[in-house]
């Protein structure tokens, strides 16, 4: 049985070499295999923008795009992501804010602000799937991601104004 | 500590997973699996990932038949399936319900199913819609109906060394439709406190998936034809059908409580079902 992966590690292993590419850069871990990505990211890369709060998947405030999808990164082991594609919140703000950031704080939105990294990937997901969502689809994606300010109504028109101001084809 | 192992062949899985028996843990979504590491509940000594595997079935298959799923199609992929939508909207709407678009990015419908919770929300609709379910293990395959599978709770046909391979989905029977309907505490990342699914064909005959009111995900028997507008006589009849729900009392909910709302929502899950056999309505 030959193997198909790229990467070339023993059959099963209490430690594993993990590559993956994080916001564009190749970054390696050499993590347990109880690691989460929401770990390795804050601990083993220093991307702390993805937040721990619940660690369950039940608040959001973890949210990246693995593979372009958003997940919660407390519910994924670092090996998984071996040879993937992640973004995080740092990557979505490489060049300064993002329009949606921009958005964020236009609102009002952020109040604490522990969420909101999480909301904004979840956010940038929804309007890469669905670019003119309607406000009923906007809560209904959003609902994974929890805000206890309680800054829904304005992180809705956060979205609606990014929606927008995207489909209007100014930046 | 677990060690992990990432299979190129469904193969190498069987035979790892056997060497590992109650220690083995398969893993492909991770939204159950991984909130078990984590309250140390789940302490396997091997976590087999099958993503890798090459020679899995495809991850979704469809004939004039009906649809075989393999391990890796997510929630997402299923909800957003146009066959899936046309063909089986009571799933459609269960699986559109599990947890948040985050865990439905992760989530396998086969995992949902192999976890074995009396409270999985595509167990309903996956029992009145006829699915089976096959399952390799180094000794070969076999397929069982999926009202055989579910065994109690955490408990299923799938032993410890085997894997849950496809889930195969009849094309349902011409003028037939399916709905599901479920009650949570709060609308997103909630787990069920009771759901329902409700099948009905061309003749009036009339099909229940319950699930979070026992021990496993339950399935009736199939009734004579109803007369769907007679609302007492309706009535009558799913409250004889419901009998076979022996909920308890806990922290989502008391006992008379899961009764009460599960007569509701049965009510509401067979006429909605009932009025898609003819118009074609699909879930949104």
């Amino acid at each position: 049985m030959t193997s198909t992966t790229g990467n070339q590690q023993p059959a099963s292993t209490d430690q594993q070499n993990v590559t993956c590419t994080v916001n564009g850069s190749e970054r390696s871990m050499f993590v347990p295999t109880e690691r989460t990505l929401l770990d390795g990211l804050r601990d083993e890369l220093g991307l702390t923008g993805s937040k721990k709060c619940c660690a369950e998947g039940e608040c959001g405030a973890c949210t990246i795009l693995l593979d372009g999808r958003a997940v919660n990164s407390c519910l994924v082991l670092c090996s998984e992501a071996d040879g993937r594609e992640i973004t995080t919140i740092e990557g979505l703000s490489q060049d300064g804010l993002s329009d949606l950031q921009e958005e964020f704080l236009n609102a009002g939105a952020v109040q604490c602000g522990f969420c909101i990294p999480g909301q904004v990937v979840s956010a940038e997901y929804l309007l890469r799937t669905n670019p003119e969502p309607s406000v009923e689809q906007i809560r209904e994606s959003m609902s994974g991601n929890l805000c206890r300010c309680a800054g829904y109504e304005r992180i809705v028109c956060a979205v609606q104004a990014t929606a927008a101001r995207r489909t209007c084809g100014h930046d | 500590m677990s060690k992990y192992y990432r299979p190129a062949s469904v193969a190498d899985a069987l035979t790892a997973l056997a060497a590992a028996g109650e220690g083995g843990r398969i893993l492909v979504g991770g939204t159950d699996l991984i909130v078990g590491l984590r309250h140390h509940t789940l302490q396997p000594d091997l976590i087999v990932d099958l993503k890798n595997a090459q020679d899995l079935p495809t991850p979704i298959t469809v004939t004039d038949a009906g649809v075989s799923i393999g391990p890796t199609f997510t929630m997402t992929e299923l909800i957003t399936h146009p066959v899936v939508q046309e063909w089986y909207p009571g799933l459609v709407e269960a699986a559109g319900s599990v947890g948040s678009v985050a865990i439905r990015n992760r989530a396998s419908l086969v995992g949902n199913v192999c976890n074995g919770s009396p409270a999985a929300d595509t167990a309903p609709p996956l029992l009145v819609l006829g699915a089976s379910v096959t399952i390799a293990s180094v000794d070969g395959e076999r397929t069982v109906p999926m009202s055989e599978f579910f065994l109690g709770p955490r408990r299923t046909q799938c032993s410890p060394g085997q894997i849950v391979t496809q889930i195969h989905l009849p094309r349902p029977e011409d003028g037939s439709g399916s709905a599901s309907r479920r009650l949570t505490r709060r609308r997103g990342v909630d787990i069920a406190t009771v759901s329902v699914a409700a099948q009905v064909n061309a003749d009036g005959k009339l099909l229940l998936g319950l699930g979070a009111v026992g021990p496993r995900p339950l399935l009736t028997g199939q009734t004579d034809p109803l007369a769907l507008e007679d609302g007492p006589a309706l009535i009558k009849v799913l409250d004889e059908l419901l009998e076979l729900a022996t909920p308890i009392s806990d922290v989502r909910s008391s006992r008379e409580y899961r009764i009460a709302t599960l007569r509701a929502l049965t009510k509401r899950a067979v006429l909605t079902a009932a009025n898609r056999r003819n118009n074609k309505e699909m879930a949104s």
